[in-house]
Formats: C-alpha cells, sequence, structure tokens
C-alpha cells in the first residue's frame, strides 16, 4: 500500500505541473523585454503593461464587460435564489421537470445557446446589443446560482423561521432579519462565480455582441496581429491576478458557509 | 390545503425564473428547429417546410468528417481524462488526510482562470517559433523547429484536456468520499487483493462520479468553438466552427440551424448511451 501511495503522489504532482505550467508563461512573457514570445528571455521590462494604459478599444472593451458581468450576475443571482428556495422550501406540481428545465444550459454546449439565442432575435428583428449578451450570460449564469443558492438553504435550519415567524415577525422581516444574513455567504459565492464566468464567456458574447466588443471578444481579435502578443499577455497577466483574487474569496465564502452548516448540525444534535 | 399552499408559494417563487427560462430556452430552441426546416436564397428566407438543409448536413462528406472528427476528438479526450482523473481524486480522497480541501482548491483554480487565454497559451507554447521550438533550440536539442506539434487534432485534444482536466475530478471524488469504508477493510478481510478490491468495490461505487465526469467533459468538448480554431489548423477544425462559418461568412443560418439540431442530437444520443451502459454495468453487481 505504501508503495502505490507514491505511485500517486508523482501522477499528482505531474498534473500539477502541467495544469500551472502554461499559465506561468503569462508572467514570464509580460514582463519580458522582446516583441517575441520565445526563450531565451531577453531581459526585464513593464512596457507590455504600459501600453495596455493607451489602448482606447481595451478600455471601451473592459467597460462594456464590466456592464455585462455586473448587470448579468445579479439577475442569475437573484433568479437563482428564487428557484433555490422554492426548491428547497415547497413541495409543489411539476417540480422536478421545471427546475430540471431551468438548469438545462448547464448540458447543453455553449455554441448551441449562442446559436439559439442568436435565431431567435433576429427573427424578432432586434438590434444585437450588450443587453442581449446580458441575458445570454444571465441565462447561462442561472443554473450555477441557483445550486450554489440551494446548499446555501440546505444549510439554514428552518426552526429558525419559523420561531422568527411565531414571535410576531412579518414574513418580510423574517427574510431581511433571519434569512438574508444566514444565506450572505451563498449570496456572495454567487456573485463571485457569475461574475467570473460572465468575464471569461466567449463564444455567446461572439455571437451576440454586435459591434461592441466585450473583454474576451476584444482579446480574441488581438491574437490575429503579432505584435499585439506581448501586451495580450501582460493583460492576461492582470486577468489571471484578478481571477484568482476572486476564487479565493469564493472560496473563503463557501468556507463560511459549510461553518454555519457544521454549526446547525451541531444545534440538532443537543 | 397544506399541499395546495405549497403549490401557490412554490409557483409564485419560481414563476418568474421558469418564465425567462421558456422565453431564453425553450423558445430559442423552437425557433432554430423550425428555422432549420426553412431554406435562404442570399438574405430572403424562404418559409416552405424542406429537408434539405438535413440532406446536406448528414450526407455531404464535409459535414460528414467534421462531426466524426469532433466526435472523436471529444471522444478521446473524455478518455484520457478520466484516466487521469480517476488515480488523482482517488489519491485525495484516500490519501489527501487533512489537506483534501486545499489540493481540490489548487486543481480547480486553473478551472476559473481565462479559458480562452489558456487555450491561446497552448498557440503560444506549440508553435513554429513557439516556447518548446525555441527553447529547444536554445538547449541544442534540435536545429530546426518541429513543425509536427501544432495545428493538427492531437495539439486539439492536449489543449482541450487541459482545460477539462480539472472539472472531471471533482465528481469522481465525490463519489470516491461517499464509499463507507467499512466496506474496504471488510473486502480485505475476506482476502481480497488490491486490484480485485478495486474492480469489485471502489470502481462500481464510483461510477455515477465518472459517467458525471464523462458528461461534464464530453459535451462542451463537442460543441468547442476557441480550442480547434486556435490550435487545430485546417486538420482539426470541428464542427462548432462549420456553424459559426455557415452563420457569418457563408450565409446560410438554416444550415447552421441544421448542424445545430444535428449536434444536439449527438450530444443527446451519446449522454443517454453513456448513462444507459453505466446502469447496464452496475446491473452486474
Amino acid at each position: 500500500m505504501k508503495k502505490s501511495n507514491k505511485i500517486f503522489k508523482v501522477i499528482v504532482i505531474f498534473f500539477l505541473v502541467f495544469l500551472y505550467a502554461p499559465a506561468l508563461l503569462l508572467p514570464i512573457f509580460s514582463f519580458n523585454n522582446s516583441k517575441v514570445i520565445s526563450f531565451p528571455l531577453s531581459g526585464f521590462s513593464t512596457i507590455w503593461f504600459e501600453e495596455l494604459l493607451y489602448e482606447n478599444t481595451l478600455h471601451n472593451a473592459l467597460f462594456n464587460s464590466l456592464l455585462i458581468a455586473i448587470s448579468s450576475t445579479i439577475l442569475a443571482t437573484i433568479l437563482g435564489t428564487l428557484v433555490a428556495r422554492a426548491s428547497t422550501r415547497y413541495i409543489f406540481y411539476g417540480k422536478k421537470i421545471s427546475i430540471t428545465f431551468i438548469l438545462v444550459p448547464l448540458i447543453l454546449p455553449e455554441i448551441i445557446l449562442g446559436v439559439c439565442l442568436l435565431t431567435v432575435l433576429i427573427q424578432l428583428g432586434l438590434d444585437l446589443n450588450l443587453w442581449s449578451v446580458v441575458l445570454g450570460h444571465t441565462l447561462l449564469i442561472t443554473p450555477f446560482s441557483t445550486l450554489i443558492m440551494v446548499s446555501a438553504f440546505n444549510n439554514l435550519d428552518i426552526s429558525l423561521e419559523e420561531a422568527s415567524l411565531d414571535l410576531g415577525m412579518s414574513s418580510f422581516q423574517t427574510f431581511r432579519i433571519i434569512i438574508l444574513p444566514m444565506v450572505s455567504p451563498g449570496l456572495i459565492s454567487s456573485l463571485l462565480i457569475g461574475f467570473v464566468i460572465s468575464l471569461d464567456e466567449f463564444i455567446i458574447a461572439f455571437f451576440l455582441t454586435g459591434v461592441e466588443p466585450t473583454l474576451p471578444v476584444y482579446i480574441w481579435s488581438q491574437f490575429r496581429f503579432p505584435a499585439k502578443l506581448p501586451s495580450t499577455m501582460a493583460l492576461g497577466t492582470i486577468l489571471l491576478i484578478v481571477s484568482l483574487i476572486l476564487v479565493s474569496l469564493f472560496e473563503y465564502f463557501r468556507r463560511r458557509m459549510e461553518l454555519y452548516n457544521y454549526y446547525s448540525v451541531g444545534l440538532d444534535q443537543n | 390545503m397544506y399541499f395546495s399552499e405549497h403549490n401557490k408559494k412554490g409557483w409564485r417563487l419560481l414563476g418568474v425564473p421558469f418564465i425567462f427560462a421558456i422565453f431564453l430556452l425553450a423558445v430559442p430552441i423552437a425557433t432554430m428547429t423550425t428555422l432549420s426546416f426553412w431554406t435562404q436564397d442570399y438574405l430572403t428566407l424562404i418559409k416552405t417546410i424542406t429537408l434539405d438543409n438535413y440532406k446536406q448536413a448528414w450526407f455531404q462528406p464535409v459535414f460528414q468528417t467534421l462531426f466524426a472528427r469532433s466526435l472523436i476528438i471529444s471522444l478521446t479526450v473524455t478518455f484520457i481524462t478520466i484516466l487521469f482523473a480517476f488515480p488523482i481524486a482517488y489519491y485525495i480522497s484516500f490519501y489527501g488526510g487533512k489537506r483534501k480541501a486545499l489540493w481540490l482548491f489548487l486543481i480547480t483554480i486553473p478551472f476559473w482562470t481565462s479559458y480562452l487565454l489558456r487555450m491561446f497559451l497552448w498557440k503560444v507554447i506549440l508553435g513554429y517559433n513557439g516556447v518548446l521550438n525555441s527553447f529547444f533550440e536554445w538547449l541544442g536539442v534540435i536545429t530546426e523547429p518541429l513543425t509536427f506539434l501544432l495545428y493538427n487534432s492531437n495539439a486539439v485534444v492536449l489543449a482541450l484536456v487541459h482545460g477539462w482536466a480539472p472539472f472531471a475530478i471533482l465528481p469522481i471524488f465525490v463519489s470516491l468520499e461517499k464509499i463507507d469504508r467499512s466496506l474496504l477493510e471488510a473486502s480485505n478481510d475476506l482476502g481480497d487483493n488490491n486490484l480485485s478490491q478495486f474492480f469489485r468495490i471502489i470502481l462500481p461505487l464510483s461510477m455515477p462520479g465518472v459517467i458525471g465526469a464523462v458528461l461534464i467533459i464530453f459535451i462542451p468538448c463537442i460543441g468547442d468553438y476557441i480550442t480547434p480554431k486556435l490550435v487545430g489548423g485546417p486538420e482539426g477544425l470541428m464542427i462548432a466552427n462549420m456553424i459559426q462559418v455557415q452563420f457569418s461568412k457563408a450565409n446560410n443560418a438554416p444550415l447552421a440551424a441544421a448542424l445545430s439540431v444535428t449536434s444536439l442530437l449527438i450530444v443527446g444520443i451519446i449522454s443517454l448511451l453513456f448513462v444507459f451502459l453505466n446502469r447496464k454495468y452496475l446491473r452486474n453487481y
């Protein structure tokens, strides 16, 4: 048993290197003082980051992406919370099938979602703009929000809610004072993950964005110009750091959620 | 009384998200399916129902090749990824000790960094003047850049495995965690060696997780646009690239819709097949 343990450890370490090595190239070459992405490295420089400061198209794309990410994340979290609350609290006709239906975007290839939405918008004669991307991203993120919020509501002890209603609080007060604070780690997780997904999503945005590029669509357009490579790597480095911060925050709040779970289990046992 | 109260409150909550999903999911899929039975003459749609698009999509060699290649690439990626992911999930679940959460976190982080950039990095790594070639030349291992690295199906497979592997580990890990450890002790006591224990207990019990991982990887891979476009070259293009071309440059939205519906059918059939095979496999235990 001891020996096989070591073999597994080697596989895991090999895998982690395979997983991380490509991403490490981003910081290495974005600080490299050369227009060509190749070894040997020629020297340290921050010009590629400075170049980003003067790219107006990039700034527009970033603004568009932030607008889309914030709107679609908030919308999806509201929708996901409604679904999760209905799913964890009530038993009703058509529950299973309607909730499965809402989760379908999880198992559809993104290109199909993009094509479907594009077809409908064209048939309706609507213009493509940032709001069509917001709709697409809301559709994509809602299932993720739903799953996160379902586990948040599952951790919620129903007797607290009943106690609050019995003691004379209105259902709105109960929601604001009891439920909301208890599921807030879930809400924050959902907002963070939704934001990361939307900021990163390419194909739906590519189909639906019309003339205004989002950040990934902008990056995609830069791939065609070899001269833009180093500054694209610099942009990638910044995005990498931003995602790392957001995902670490997500992990922090996810653990908070598990702690709640731990305490409420503890209460049950007493 | 109790039940009808639940009905009212449940649907009051679910109403808005459900209507949203109807308008953004059911209606678009229906529209796309309808469109796939129409034809297009330059910019005007001809709304007579015909199977022409499906005849083209299913029987023209170009499309057959693309469908076959997409299928082979995504099945290969799925197979390799599971082969990788299983031992890793196993290690974390059985030997992870107190650091299980940390291991899982380390493995899932890359999944949340930009997919676009990760796939693009493979182009930078494998290219003619790329990182790998320049590194080998610098070391003196090769004198001419290797050309077989980029722009073929293998490059697509490599990049996709890298892209999706983190996601495959989670469902397998979860199903391994659920295995009652006393079953393993019992089988050891009753004379199973490690190998027979693996095939008789661990593998069957972790099969739901494996099937979950298979679907999580297979479905997005078969519809992937970015990776084949970046690292596939003409020999590695997949069906999503053709759908996009038909929609934009070729200006044949109905054909694009027929190709999309066909992809959806393939995804559905293969997924059901996996689930069915799994049931059949588990029935033997």
